[in-house]
C-alpha cells in the first residue's frame, strides 16, 4: 500500500487581476520531509503557502492535505496542519499564556488539557518567566517561539513556516533551526518558505526554487548544487604585470570560465583534478599568486543562478 | 501522544473569543474611555445649553434628552465594533483564526457579544449623567432597567451592520469617518434632541424615514408609561431582523476576503 503524500500541490494557479502570481506550479511532500520553497522577494512562495493553508482561493489547480482537497474539506484539512505566518500571528493585546489557553481552547481541547498544554509548551519553549507579560515587551526571538508553540497545540503531523527566522538575530536564529530540527525528529512534516540560502541548506530534505510565480527547478539541496556544478578557485596574482600572462596561460590549456579583476582571478574548475596541474603551470610561467581558495558551489550559486528577482 | 480535541462548536468558539476581546479590554481599559466620556459630555452640553431654550428649562429638557443621548451613543459604540473589526483583520492574528477549524462567524460574534460590555457601561454612564442632573423618569427603576436594555439590544442589532462595513472597508480609518458622518446625521435628523413638530416640513418627513427617530420614541414611551408599548415591539423585531439579514451577510464578507 502507498503511503499518501503530506501535501500534493496539482497546476496551481493564482492571478491578482491580470497579474499571474503563481503560474501552474505543482509538487508532492511526502509525509516526514522538511520541504523548503526558496526563491527571492516577490517570488509567489506566501501565496503558495496561503493557498495551502486555506487562506487564499486559487483561480486554478488544487491542493490537498493528507489526500483532503482543500476547498472540498476544508475544515477537516485545516484540523490537520499548524501554520506559522510570517508577520507573528498571535494577539499582541494579551499575554503568551491567554494566546495559548485562547487558541487551545479554539482547536477544540477542553478547559483542563488546553491548561495543562498551555503549561506544557511554555516550558518547551522556555516562556515560564515570561508567560503572563504583556507581548508589546516580548523580543522578536520570543514572539517567533510563542507563535510555533502556538502552532504545535494540536501536535500537528504538518507545519507549515513561513519565513520562520527573517528578522531574527544569528543566535535566536540558530535557536529556531534546533527547535525545527527537533519537530522534524519528532516526525512532523515540515514545509518552510525562506529566502535564505543557507536555512535551506540546513534544513531542507528537498527544495522548490520559485521565481516569479514559476516552479524552476526541485531537488535535493546536493542536486541543486550539482545542477549548478563546478568547484570555483579564487587567488590573487602577486605582481601586476603577470595578471595578462597568467589569464592567457588559463585559457589556453584549460577550457574553463575565467573572471578577471585587477589581480584576482577567480576560475570555475569542471573537476577538482584540475587544480594540481593548473598551479604547476602557473609555478613553471614563475606566476607568485596568493589568497588561493577552493570553494565548492553553495546554494547561493544556486540562487544566482536560476533566479532573476524582481528587480 | 496525541492531544485530545472534539471538533468544536459555534457556542464555545464564539465564547472564547468573546473571552479574548474581554481580556484585550480589560488589559487595556482606554477602550472605554469613548463610552465614558462621550455621553457624559453630551449630556452635560446640550443639558445646560439648549435646555432652557428648547423647553425651557433643564429640568424639564431632561425626559427629551436622556433618551436622545442614549441612543445617539448606542450608535457611536456600535461604530466601534466595526473599526475594531478592521483593525483585528489587518493584523497577522487573523490569518491563524482563519486557520483553524472553526466556526467561521466565531471571531466575528465574539467580537460583537464581548462589545455588548461596552454598550452596558455606556447606558450606565448615560442614564446615571442623567439622574445627576435631575432625571426622575415617573415609571420607576424597574422600566428605566428595561429601558436601557432595550437600548442595549438596538446598539447590539446596530453593531452587526458597522461589523460588515468594516469587513468591506479599505481600512480603519475609512470606517471610522463613515460611522461618525452616520452617527451624527442619524443622531440629529431625528426627535434625538427636540421636538419634530419645531421642523419645517421636508425636515419633518427626513425625520420620520429616520429609524432612530421610532427607536427614541419606543423608549421615552416606556419611561413616560411604565409599560411596554406596540412601539417597543415593534423596534424589537426590527432588531432581530438587523440580527438576522446582517449576520449571514458579514460572515460572507469575511469569507469572500479570501
Amino acid at each position: 500500500m502507498s503511503v499518501i503524500n503530506a501535501i500534493e500541490v496539482s497546476h496551481l494557479t493564482k492571478k491578482f487581476g491580470i497579474k499571474t502570481v503563481v503560474d501552474d506550479v505543482s509538487f508532492n511532500v511526502k509525509q516526514g520531509e522538511v520541504f523548503g520553497l526558496l526563491g527571492p522577494n516577490g517570488a509567489g512562495k506566501t501565496t503558495i503557502l496561503r493557498m495551502m493553508t486555506t487562506l487564499l482561493r486559487s483561480n486554478s489547480g488544487n491542493v490537498k492535505i493528507f489526500g483532503h482537497d482543500t476547498l472540498k474539506e476544508g475544515r477537516l484539512a485545516r484540523s490537520m496542519f499548524g501554520l506559522t505566518g510570517q508577520y507573528a500571528s498571535i494577539d499582541e493585546d494579551i499575554s503568551a499564556r491567554e494566546n495559548l489557553m485562547i487558541f487551545s481552547r479554539l482547536n477544540g481541547l477542553s478547559r483542563s488539557n488546553s491548561k495543562r498544554r498551555t503549561n506544557e509548551l511554555l516550558e518547551e519553549f522556555s516562556l515560564v518567566t515570561s508567560a503572563d507579560k504583556a507581548l508589546k515587551n516580548f523580543s522578536g526571538g520570543m514572539r517567533r517561539r510563542l507563535d510555533l508553540a502556538v502552532s504545535l497545540i494540536t501536535r500537528p503531523a504538518l507545519i507549515f513556516l513561513d519565513e520562520p527566522t527573517t528578522g531574527l538575530d544569528p543566535r535566536t536564529r540558530t535557536q529556531m533551526w534546533d527547535t525545527i530540527k527537533k519537530l522534524v525528529a519528532q516526525g512532523s512534516t515540515v514545509l518552510l518558505t525562506t529566502q535564505y540560502l543557507d536555512e535551506a541548506d540546513q534544513l531542507a530534505d528537498r527544495i522548490a526554487v520559485i521565481d516569479h510565480g514559476k516552479l524552476i527547478k526541485i531537488g535535493t539541496p546536493t542536486e541543486l548544487k550539482q545542477q549548478v556544478g563546478g568547484t570555483s578557485l579564487n587567488f590573487t596574482v602577486k605582481e601586476i604585470d603577470q595578471v595578462d600572462t597568467a589569464v592567457k596561460l588559463v585559457k589556453d590549456e584549460f577550457d574553463t570560465s575565467i573572471h578577471q579583476n585587477d589581480q584576482q582571478i577567480n576560475i570555475k574548475l569542471k573537476k577538482i583534478d584540475q587544480l594540481t596541474p593548473l598551479l604547476v603551470s602557473l609555478q613553471r610561467a614563475k606566476i607568485t599568486i596568493s589568497n588561493l581558495t577552493v570553494q565548492e558551489p553553495s546554494l547561493d550559486d544556486v540562487f544566482m543562478d536560476l533566479t532573476v528577482g524582481k528587480n | 501522544m496525541d492531544v485530545q480535541t472534539h471538533r468544536g462548536n459555534l457556542i464555545m468558539n464564539t465564547t472564547t473569543m468573546a473571552y479574548r476581546n474581554l481580556l484585550k479590554t480589560i488589559h487595556d481599559p482606554d477602550r472605554f474611555m469613548d463610552v465614558i466620556i462621550q455621553p457624559i459630555m453630551f449630556m452635560l452640553m446640550f443639558g445646560y445649553l439648549f435646555g432652557g431654550a428648547i423647553a425651557g428649562n433643564v429640568k424639564n429638557y431632561l425626559p427629551t434628552i436622556v433618551p436622545g443621548i442614549l441612543i445617539q451613543t448606542m450608535l457611536s459604540a456600535a461604530s466601534g465594533s466595526g473599526s475594531q473589526i478592521r483593525e483585528d483583520l489587518d493584523s497577522g492574528v487573523f490569518d491563524r483564526f482563519k486557520s483553524l477549524p472553526m466556526a467561521h462567524i466565531a471571531p466575528l460574534a465574539g467580537q460583537l457579544f464581548a462589545d455588548i460590555l461596552r454598550l452596558v457601561i455606556a447606558t450606565v454612564t448615560c442614564l446615571t449623567t442623567g439622574y445627576l442632573m435631575g432625571w426622575r423618569p415617573v415609571a420607576g427603576f424597574g422600566w428605566i432597567v428595561v429601558s436601557g436594555l432595550l437600548a442595549i439590544f438596538t446598539g447590539w442589532a446596530i453593531s452587526w451592520i458597522f461589523a460588515l462595513l468594516g469587513l468591506l472597508a479599505k481600512n480603519a480609518t475609512t470606517v471610522q469617518s463613515f460611522s461618525l458622518i452616520t452617527m451624527m446625521s442619524l443622531s440629529f435628523l431625528s426627535n434625538a434632541f427636540i421636538p419634530i413638530k419645531t421642523l419645517s416640513k421636508t425636515m419633518q418627513v427626513i425625520a420620520y424615514m429616520n429609524p432612530i427617530t421610532y427607536v427614541i420614541t419606543a423608549i421615552r414611551q416606556i419611561l413616560a408609561t411604565g409599560s411596554l408599548t406596540h412601539e417597543a415591539l415593534l423596534v424589537l423585531i426590527f432588531g432581530f431582523g438587523i440580527v438576522m439579514i446582517f449576520a449571514p451577510l458579514t460572515v460572507w464578507a469575511y469569507d469572500r476576503n479570501n
